[in-house]
C-alpha cells in the first residue's frame, strides 16, 4: 500500500522526466515525413495520413473487435508464460541438478525460431487461436523462465548466513531475504517476455489466423493499403511504448531503488 | 552460568580435515580469541560455535540466553536502509516493529551515523558506515553472546578503535561475552581474557594465552609491549610462519 503510495507521488516527476524522449518521437516523425515527401505517398504515407488513418480505425467497432482479439491471444499467451514460467524457474533454480537439466532446453527453446514455431503449431493445432496462443507461450516462456533461474540461483550466501546467524523465521526470510533479490530478476524477465509476447502475437496472426491485428496487417498487404499497415505498426508500439513507460517502468524504478 | 563448552570438536569437509580436538570453555563476561593464519579454520570453528554450520564429531554446547553475528563484511541487505537493516534482528526476535525501529535509531545514533543516514541504501554508504551498521545491528539485541569474524579487518585505524572501545566498555559493565576470531595479535590482545593459537592443517589449539588486566585498564604500551612479547613465542613464530627463510 505504502508502496504503491510512493509509485504514485513520484508519477509526476517521472512524467516531467520524459520530455526528452517525447523530442527524439517527434524527431523521428520528422524523418518519417521526410523519408514521405522523398519516396511518395505509396511506399511511405506521411505521418499525417498515417494518423488520420489510425483515428478512422479506432473509430470502427471492427478494428476494435481485431484489437481485442489479439490482446486476448497475448494476454493468454503471456499470462500462462508468466505463471508456468515463474514456477517452474524458480522451482529449478532450488536444485542444482535441475538448473543443470533445464539449460540446453532452455537453449533449445530459445534458438528455434518463432516462425518454425508457427508451421509447427499450425499442423498441430490448425488455424486459431491455438497456435496463436501456442506460439506465444513458446516464444515468452524461455525468457521467463531464465529470469526465475537465475534469480534463485544467484542467491547470496552470505546473506543466507547472516539471515541464520539472526534466526529469522521463515517468513521475514522469504520476504526480507529472498523476494527482493529474485523479484529484481524476474520483473525485468517479466518486461521483456511481454514486449515478445506482444512481437509474436501479430506474427503468428498474420500467417495462421483470419482475425486480430496481423491478419489485418495481412489485408492490408494485400490491397496495398501502406496507411493501414502503418496504422496497425502505431498501434502495436504506442500500446507497447504505453505499457512499458507508463505502467511497468515507474513500477521498476521503485522496486530498484537499491540497486547501484 | 551461561557459558559455551566445546569439547573435543573435530570437522571435515568431504577427506579434507578442518578441525581436530577443539577443547575451550568461554564463561560468561569473558572474551576469547581464536587467531591464526588464514585459512588454518578459524571461522569454520566459529560457525560451528554459532551453529551455522552442523557439528559432526564432538560438541559445541551454548548456554548463553541470546547471541548476534559480525561478519568480516558488513553483509546488509541491500534492498533496506539503515534502520531497517539494524532492526532486522529485533524484528526476528520477535520485537514490535514500532520498538525496534526506535530502539535501532537510537543505536544508530551511539554508533556515529547521522539522522541524514537514516533512510540510505547500503549502496550509498562508505565501507566504514556499512560496518558501523553491521556492528549497530549485531549490538542492538543485547546478547549475551557476541561472535565476531574478523570484522575490524578492513577499517581504517580510527574506526577500529571506536568500535573496539564501544565493545570495551560493555566488556568491563560485564554486559556481554565474546567470541572472537581474528588475525591481528594486537587486536586480540587489546580485547581478549584468554588467546588460544590454532595451528593450520588440521586446524588444531597449540598455545594458550592469558591476560588478567581489565580491558578498559589496557593503554597502548601494554598492547604493544604484550604484543612484543608474544611474538617472540616459538609457538606464534611457527604457527605464523615468521621465521626468515
Amino acid at each position: 500500500m505504502k508502496f504503491t503510495l510512493k509509485i504514485l507521488k513520484d508519477f509526476p516527476a517521472y512524467l516531467w522526466s520524459g520530455w526528452g524522449a517525447i523530442a527524439s518521437i517527434l524527431l523521428f516523425i520528422a524523418l518519417w515525413d521526410m523519408g514521405n515527401q522523398i519516396y511518395g505517398n505509396l511506399v511511405l504515407p506521411s505521418p499525417l495520413e498515417t494518423f488520420t488513418t489510425l483515428v478512422a480505425m479506432l473509430a470502427d467497432e471492427n478494428v476494435i473487435a481485431e484489437i481485442k482479439t489479439t490482446l486476448y491471444r497475448a494476454s493468454v499467451g503471456f499470462g500462462i508464460s508468466l505463471v508456468v514460467g515463474t514456477s517452474f524457474g524458480l522451482l529449478a533454480g532450488f536444485f542444482a541438478t535441475a538448473s543443470m537439466m533445464s539449460r540446453p532446453i532452455v537453449t533449445i527453446l530459445v534458438g528455434m525460431p518463432p516462425i518454425a514455431w508457427i508451421v509447427l503449431a499450425m499442423i498441430w493445432f490448425g488455424m486459431g487461436d491455438e497456435t496463436v496462443i501456442f506460439t506465444v507461450i513458446v516464444a515468452s516462456f524461455p525468457i521467463i523462465f531464465v529470469g526465475a533461474l537465475q534469480g534463485t540461483r544467484t542467491l547470496d550466501g552470505d546473506l543466507k548466513e547472516m539471515s541464520d546467524s539472526f534466526k529469522l523465521p521463515w517468513h521475514m526470510k522469504f520476504f526480507d531475504v529472498y523476494f527482493p533479490h529474485i523479484f529484481s530478476y524476474v520483473f525485468p524477465a517479466w518486461v521483456s517476455g511481454l514486449g515478445m509476447a506482444w512481437k509474436i502475437v501479430v506474427m503468428a496472426e498474420l500467417l495462421a489466423t483470419s482475425d486480430g491485428i496481423g491478419a489485418s496487417l495481412a489485408v492490408a498487404r494485400s490491397q496495398l493499403d501502406t496507411p493501414t499497415a502503418l496504422a496497425l505498426v502505431v498501434i502495436m508500439i504506442g500500446s507497447l511504448m504505453f505499457v512499458e513507460y507508463i505502467i511497468l517502468e515507474p513500477i521498476k524504478r521503485e522496486v530498484e531503488l537499491w540497486r547501484s | 552460568m551461561e557459558k559455551l563448552e566445546v569439547k573435543s570438536l573435530n570437522h571435515h569437509f568431504g577427506f579434507t580435515e578442518i578441525l581436530r580436538d577443539i577443547n575451550f570453555t568461554l564463561n560468561k563476561g569473558q572474551v576469547l580469541s581464536v587467531v591464526g593464519p588464514s585459512g588454518g579454520g578459524k571461522t569454520t570453528l566459529l560457525h560451528l560455535c554459532a551453529g551455522l554450520l552442523d557439528v559432526e564429531e564432538g560438541s559445541a554446547t551454548n548456554t548463553f540466553a541470546s547471541s548476534s553475528f559480525a561478519f568480516q563484511d558488513a553483509r546488509l541487505l541491500p534492498w533496506k536502509n539503515v534502520i531497517d537493516n539494524i532492526a532486522l534482528g529485533l524484528l526476528a526476535a520477535g520485537e514490535k516493529k514500532s520498538v525496534a525501529i526506535e530502539k535501532s535509531k537510537k543505536i544508530a545514533l551511539e554508533f556515529g551515523l547521522e539522522e541524514s543516514d537514516f533512510e540510505k541504501f547500503p549502496k550509498d554508504l562508505s565501507g566504514g558506515m556499512r560496518q558501523r551498521v553491521s556492528f549497530a545491528r549485531a549490538l542492538v539485541v543485547k546478547p549475551s553472546l557476541l561472535f565476531l569474524d574478523e570484522p575490524f579487518s578492513a577499517l581504517d585505524i580510527g574506526l577500529k578503535k571506536e568500535l573496539q572501545s564501544i565493545l570495551i566498555d560493555m566488556i568491563s559493565k560485564k554486559e556481554i561475552s565474546i567470541l572472537f576470531i581474528t588475525h591481528d595479535l594486537m587486536e586480540a590482545i587489546r580485547l581478549s581474557d584468554e588467546i588460544l593459537l590454532l595451528k593450520a592443517d588440521p586446524g588444531h589449539i597449540v598455545k594458550k594465552f592469558s591476560y588478567d588486566l581489565a580491558q578498559n585498564k589496557r593503554d597502548d604500551e601494554y598492547v604493544y609491549a604484550q604484543s612484543a612479547k608474544i611474538l617472540q613465542d616459538r609457538e606464534i613464530i611457527t604457527t605464523f610462519e615468521l621465521e626468515l627463510k
